[in-house]
């Protein structure tokens, strides 16, 4: 493979589409990945997220439009000249060679003679040195995650795709190659690109996430931002929680706006208001609510006449089920630090939470 | 004890189906050591002389060489073909897979003796008639089905991944197939040719409808079960069974080795 | 109807690629060879199967009339050797399955470390002519043999009689040679078989009997028919076992056709006693394609 000039720079997707007969997998996708960080594809099952990834690696065509690293296009390019490299779900690891050929393969292929340090100093970047002379089939499951990793980061290649790497891990080990991966990825400072539909996996380890649907971003930006300030329905229940209330907007008050929510009047900040309509539907995360028994001074919005219907112990937290007067349940968690009342099925209680913790969608929303 | 007649009767039962099923075989190897010349039916003693003069008989060492002349050439050529075929079909989605399906299977259905009649018969109509090469044609077709079926079953349990996993880590077409694909796929194919080749060694009706005044190894053993079989033919049987056991053993214990090393 | 199975726990991928061009030139080449080298001789068999002697009377000499009278001729004429080759052919078939699926049973289920070793020894017969096999029975079921000497002695048999040259003694070959065709496709079944479901069985109240009759038997059948056709196929068209252990009295289909061939060159017959004996098991094939599809066939 001949590289006259090296290829990196930020990746670019332009109105990239690949449809399967009459199945549109991916619809008119653009996105900018910026170079040296942590990209997360979130997303369910038959988003496309995966055939976007593919179509990244070069094994899969895209029907039209353009990819871009930097300033080279490699649409048309086949997968073994692209300076891309994939972690496979199943890690495909070639069973017939050693731990250290798997390792050694792509900078075999791409002509490099001594490939001894380059595959050393990886296997110990995954501290799994001790297995080179083993097969794959000897291995456990995150020992032949760890090495499928190091077979493609060896290549120091522009981009490094992972494609739902974690998926056939215990959670415990999940949670440890999650914190592995992101030490990882700012060691070598390659771009990572990571599909996954675990929206806490997203959340933990990528600067920026992409939620796809059926073919299209809903919506992209930091974690913070994607779970604080939703755009769209599916959004804002794909990561995390939301409970969703109709209301109308009444009136506009400085910076706020009055919504009219089930005959109590709520305070909308401006800003939190991606509604293009007056018809409402308001979300507030179940963690943003706070439970409290009657007589109490309250802040912020609240809504009276709930009553507990279900009462779950998380460990951590409590979640309760709170039906309130227009028969919706609306769900709460509230953190197991004393902070909360003790409560019971049936109790009473009125719901306040704090106005700037409050987002909100077109009424007809899906 | 009833308990343990009743759980280990199957097991008994196997074993004495596979006695049934090597007695003939035993046989023949016992036979080989016997002290007869020509009719070697009744036991009259031990001896080595038919191991140290194999040839000896008039024709068998010929009858041998040419078997392994047809079995060689029609291995290769029916492994190629076969293996191709294989691939197609385990890796393709292409029309007409029902008619290449039926094609492959019907000659292991067919019966040897239309399968050698139908031959014998096109080649005196365009005047090629019998003989060596009539041979080899018929045992390249007949081999090709079963290399098919060998080799199929091995490229359809290969996972697609690792070829993708290859293109992705800078391997092209070729050295895919020559660094992945075919490295596991080698074992099947192996089976495929040895199995290509225990059928050729061993045909009898397909070969002697074809073969005029040449003579093969199964041929030589049926025209002298006329006058009576000379104990060098056993010796051969037993050599080839002996043989066939090593290779397969050998295998196993070759596939055991690429699972594990250290 | 894959003599060579994947086992219960390797998976299975589905042909994807769609570039037809590629598997086109990869199925040619052998292909080709199929075409000209098994389909067009059995067309030209058709041909050959309507023809009469040349008006010279010349040996091997024969023309086209389309004399279809051919095939009730050379039927009527072989009537016994065609019914006989199929009586034949079904003992044996019947007997290799009831030697066959206890055998096949123990080395799926109850053979422990010694499942390479009795597969092996159930296809080691392939590894030996099996015309010398074959003789050996004619040897080992002869009037010298253990056996007869043995059963005369026990007064079974009585002083002169002979088991060779029977029709007891040629099933008893077919059965012999074609054993491994039934065992190792009944086995493939039976080892693809979740040994959870035999679980679940006995958990929903069956005893060993009942899990058999009712769970394994029934996912063992994609096996059994394989096997019986792989069995009855060829066997009804066999010669050499009815020509070792036989006399001509047991002469099937097989023989017939081949000295209609070298002795009598009687073409046209030899050639419409074989379409005959390939249109009947053709018609097997067919209602198993029916039933099976042809996936499974190779």
């Amino acid at each position: 493979m001949s590289e006259k000039k090296k290829v990196e720079g930020d990746l670019r997707l332009d109105q990239v589409s690949k449809t399967f007969g009459d199945f549109v997998a991916v619809d008119d996708l653009s996105l900018v990945i910026p170079k040296g960080s942590f990209f997360a594809l979130l997303g369910p099952s038959g988003c496309g997220k995966t055939t976007t990834l593919r179509m990244i690696a070069g094994l899969e065509e895209p029907s039209s439009g353009k990819i871009l690293i930097g300033d080279t296009d490699i649409t048309e390019a086949k997968a073994y000249e692209r300076p891309v490299n994939t972690v496979f779900q199943n890690y495909a690891l070639f069973p017939h060679l050693t731990i250290f050929e798997n390792v050694a393969f792509g900078l075999r292929r791409r002509g490099i003679k001594d490939v001894n340090e380059a595959v050393e100093k990886v296997l110990n970047l995954v501290e799994l040195a001790h297995l080179k002379n083993r097969k794959p089939g000897q291995l456990s499951g995150g020992q032949q995650q760890r090495i499928a990793l190091a077979r493609a980061v060896v290549n120091r290649p522009a981009l490094l795709l992972l494609d739902e790497p974690l998926g056939a891990l215990d959670l415990k080990l999940r949670r440890q190659m999650q914190i592995e991966l992101k030490w990882i990825q700012t060691e070598v400072g390659i771009t990572f690109v990571h599909v996954t539909h675990d929206q806490e996996e997203a959340m933990t380890m990528a600067d920026t996430i992409a939620v796809m649907n059926n073919g299209r971003i809903e919506q992209m930006g930091s974690p913070a931002d994607l779970y604080e300030n939703p755009r769209t329905v599916f959004v804002a229940n794909f990561l995390g929680q939301s409970n969703f209330i109709d209301g109308e907007v009444e009136a506009s008050d400085g910076e706020n706006l009055v919504v009219s929510l089930k005959g109590s009047k709520i305070a909308l900040p401006k800003s939190r208001n991606n509604a293009k309509s007056s018809s409402l539907k308001l979300g507030i995360r179940p963690e943003k609510f706070r439970l409290h028994t009657a007589d109490e001074k309250l802040t912020g919005n609240f809504l009276k006449g709930g009553v507990i219907t279900d009462i779950s112990f998380f460990g951590v937290s409590t979640q309760y089920l709170v039906e309130m007067p227009w028969k919706q349940e609306l769900m709460v968690f509230e953190q197991n630090d004393g902070g909360a009342p003790d409560l019971e099925k049936g109790d009473a209680v009125t719901l306040s939470w704090e106005p700037q913790f409050t987002f909100a969608l077109d009424g007809d929303a899906k | 004890m009833k308990h343990w007649l009743s759980k280990n009767l199957i097991r008994i039962y196997a074993a004495a189906a596979i006695f049934y099923i090597l007695l003939p075989i035993l046989y023949t190897v016992a036979f080989s050591f016997n002290d007869a010349d020509k009719r070697n039916i009744v036991w009259q003693g031990f001896t080595l002389s038919a191991w140290l003069n194999p040839c000896e008989p008039i024709g068998i060492c010929e009858a041998l060489g040419n078997s392994f002349k047809v079995g060689i050439t029609a291995t290769i050529a029916s492994t190629i073909l076969g293996t191709m075929i294989a691939f197609a079909l385990g890796r393709y989605n292409f029309r007409g897979r029902a008619t290449t399906n039926l094609l492959i299977f019907l000659p292991m259905a067919t019966p040897e003796v239309v399968l050698g009649a139908s031959l014998l018969s096109m080649f005196i109509n365009i005047q090629i008639g019998a003989g060596l090469v009539p041979v080899i044609i018929a045992h390249i077709m007949f081999c090709i089905s079963f290399v098919v079926v060998t080799v199929k079953a091995r490229v359809a349990s290969l996972d697609p991944k690792l070829e993708e996993a290859a293109r992705d880590l800078y391997a092209n077409e070729w050295e895919t197939f020559r660094r992945v694909t075919f490295p596991l796929v080698a074992p099947g194919i192996a089976a495929a040719a040895l199995l290509a080749f225990a059928l050729s060694f061993d045909d009898f009706i397909i070969t002697n409808f074809n073969s005029g005044t040449l003579n093969t190894f199964p041929e030589y053993v049926w025209t002298a079960s006329l006058r009576g079989v000379p104990p060098q033919a056993n010796v051969i049987g037993t050599l080839m069974f002996v043989i066939a056991l090593a290779i397969v053993f050998a295998g196993q214990v070759i596939s055991k080795r690429r699972q594990t090393r250290r | 109807m894959s003599i060579a199975h994947t086992s219960s726990s390797e998976k299975v991928f589905a042909p994807a690629k769609k570039s037809h061009r590629t598997a086109y030139l990869l199925l040619a080449p052998g292909l080709v060879w199929l075409l000209i080298f098994f389909a067009f001789p059995l067309l030209n068999l058709a041909e050959t199967s309507t023809k009469t002697p040349a008006p010279s009377f010349e040996t091997g000499e024969f023309v086209q009339t389309f004399r279809f009278a051919n095939f009730i001729d050379s039927f009527s004429a072989n009537q016994e050797q065609f019914f006989r080759s199929f009586f034949y052919a079904l003992c044996a078939t019947v007997l290799a399955l009831a030697i066959s699926y206890p055998l096949a049973y123990a080395i799926a289920f109850r053979s422990g470390v010694w499942k390479n070793f009795m597969l092996v020894m159930v296809i080691a017969p392939f590894f030996t002519s099996f015309l010398l096999r074959t003789l050996a029975w004619k040897q080992i079921l002869g009037a010298e043999g253990p056996v007869v000497s043995v059963l005369q002695f026990l007064r079974i048999l009585p002083a002169d009689a002979t088991i060779t040259a029977t029709a007891f003694s040629v099933i008893m070959g077919l059965t012999y040679n074609f054993l491994p065709f039934m065992t190792l496709p009944i086995y493939a079944s039976l080892d693809r078989i979740d040994y959870r479901l035999l679980e679940a069985s006995g958990d929903l109240y069956a005893n060993s009997a009942t899990t058999f009759r009712k769970v394994t038997l029934p996912l063992s059948m994609p096996g059994v028919v394989a096997g019986t056709l792989l069995t009855f196929i060829p066997a009804s068209g066999d010669y050499i076992n009815a020509q070792l252990l036989g006399s001509p009295g047991n002469f099937m289909i097989g023989n017939v056709i081949n000295s209609r061939f070298f002795r009598v060159v009687d073409y046209p017959t030899a050639a419409s006693l074989s379409f005959i004996l390939m249109a009947s098991i053709l018609v097997l094939i067919v209602i198993y394609i029916r039933r099976a599809g042809t996936d499974e066939l190779v």
